[in-house]
């Protein structure tokens, strides 16, 4: 049995497999409309994230399967004291594969420890947040047509995001991928991030002004900064507005570069670029609802027609 | 020159830097354990000048000592048989280490979820740090606190 912690669990093999399932499943969705039939899918949610959530309860719905489960800690029995152990235990009675989210780091692998249906990291604090991860591959893949041979910027949040830290890790797996990273000196990606990019020969830049590099990027990732990872009030002010992607800015950009980004967005966009065919960021959500779709056929074992098999 | 008796089955730990017998006791949790102990603290040392030696009675497969290479890696492990040194123990990096010291992360499950060992993975052996198993935060493991004995 197989479970899904962290981004880099599945080989880049592993990824294509996968990948190339989604996509088959985003051109037939009836071919798939009924492969769950029978089968549940458990949302553990210990703390509220409802996209996440909602994401994850639409793929099972589009493969025919069921859905159940809590969507705070205080609807379930962790508010009378019950472990994570436990409840797994008594999850894996009820439902075939369970998506988890827990405020506490490593939550999901003590879940998968003693669990027997699979489980998937639906985000365990700021420490992974691998769906997210896929699903920005996933994008990346389907709308670039592969993953690779491109000018990544990333820009905004850099040093708390763990959906970038992830993304960085992820991509530094493929060949000729460049990193331009661009965010204010305060929010810059931890030494760990460059420390590993420096070890595989990969190249990055770190800038602080975007119109300095719009215009030489296949990809914008865009990140949101984050009121909850400050302590200072007022630090969380002055950073908050560094960046705002307008439309006036994205006249400098290369016709055919991308805009993604994990949402949800505060002011960081401007709502006037949504209409730009560059605009991939709720297409980016569509993707995925199709990788959890192919991520959940292919923990249950289905593709080798068993049952939880994997 | 003070003497202290052989001991019949047990260790030796020696070369421990100065003064630095009685944190050892305690990492050891050897206030726990029904064994005698011995501490020479300031023993002449033509190596170090000045260092401290342990003695320690007890069954040979009770007593785990991850927790010394990860204190100092310059300890000298004689593990004693029948009042003869069997095996000089070279002191490395365990690669893993658990149930011997708490991972101070409050945002980690360790921190709540009841019975689960605390585990950590060998990560940097220069500078001799380890990643908890569950939340992968690096640590110094002379700055967390030993998992107490039930």
């Amino acid at each position: 049995m197989r479970h899904l912690m962290n981004p880099l669990d599945f080989t880049v093999e592993e990824l294509e497999k996968l990948f190339d399932l989604a996509n088959d499943m985003e051109k037939n969705p009836d071919r798939y409309a009924n492969v769950c039939h029978g089968k549940k899918l458990a949302t553990c949610f210990y703390e509220p994230s409802t996209r996440t959530r909602l994401s994850f309860e639409s793929a099972m719905l589009n493969l025919g399967g069921s859905v159940l489960g809590f969507s705070s800690a205080d609807s379930s029995s962790a508010a009378k004291g019950e472990s994570v152990s436990d409840t797994i235990r008594v999850i894996s009675c009820y439902a075939d594969i369970c998506a988890m989210r827990h405020p506490k780091e490593g939550a999901p692998m003590v879940a998968a420890e003693r669990s027997k249906i699979p489980v998937i990291n639906a985000g365990d604090g700021g420490h992974q947040h691998p769906t997210q991860t896929l699903t920005d591959l996933l994008t990346i893949r389907s709308l670039k047509g592969k993953l690779g041979g491109f000018t990544i910027g990333l820009c905004g949040d850099l040093k708390f995001g763990r959906t970038v830290h992830s993304l960085i890790e992820a991509l530094a797996r493929y060949d000729d991928v460049n990193f331009i990273f661009i965010s204010p000196e305060e929010l810059k990606v931890p030494d760990y991030i460059t420390q590993m990019l420096k070890n595989k020969n990969i190249g990055y830049e770190e800038v602080i002004s975007l119109d300095e590099v719009i215009g030489r990027l296949d990809l914008l990732y865009m990140t949101r900064v984050q009121r909850e990872r400050f302590f200072n009030e007022e630090d969380y002010i002055r950073l908050k507005d560094f960046y705002i992607l307008t439309k006036e800015k994205m006249k400098a950009a290369r016709e055919d570069m991308l805009v993604l980004h994990p949402l949800p967005r505060v002011n960081e966009i401007s709502v006037e670029i949504d209409d730009d065919p560059r605009a991939a960021y709720f297409k980016q959500v569509q993707y995925g609802v199709y990788v959890r779709m192919a991520l959940i056929y292919t923990l249950l074992g289905l593709e080798q027609g068993g049952d939880k098999a994997c | 020159m003070l003497n202290v008796g052989k001991i019949e089955e047990g260790f030796v730990l020696d070369h421990i830097k100065a003064g630095q017998s009685l944190s050892l006791y305690h990492h050891l949790q050897l206030d726990t354990r029904d064994c005698t102990v011995a501490m020479i603290m300031n023993a002449k040392s033509d190596k170090m000048g000045k260092k401290d030696i342990l003695k320690v009675e007890c069954d040979i497969n009770d007593l785990n000592l991850d927790v010394l290479a990860v204190i100092d890696r310059n300890i000298t492990v004689n593990v004693i048989k029948d009042g003869e040194i069997i095996q000089k123990k070279e002191l490395t990096l365990p690669q893993e280490i658990k149930r011997v010291f708490k991972c101070k992360n409050p945002r980690c499950i360790t921190s709540i979820e009841q019975e689960l060992p605390h585990i950590f993975f060998l990560s940097d052996e220069t500078k001799g740090l380890y990643r908890c198993k569950y939340c992968e935060e690096k640590f110094d493991m002379r700055s967390l606190e030993r998992v107490k004995i039930s």
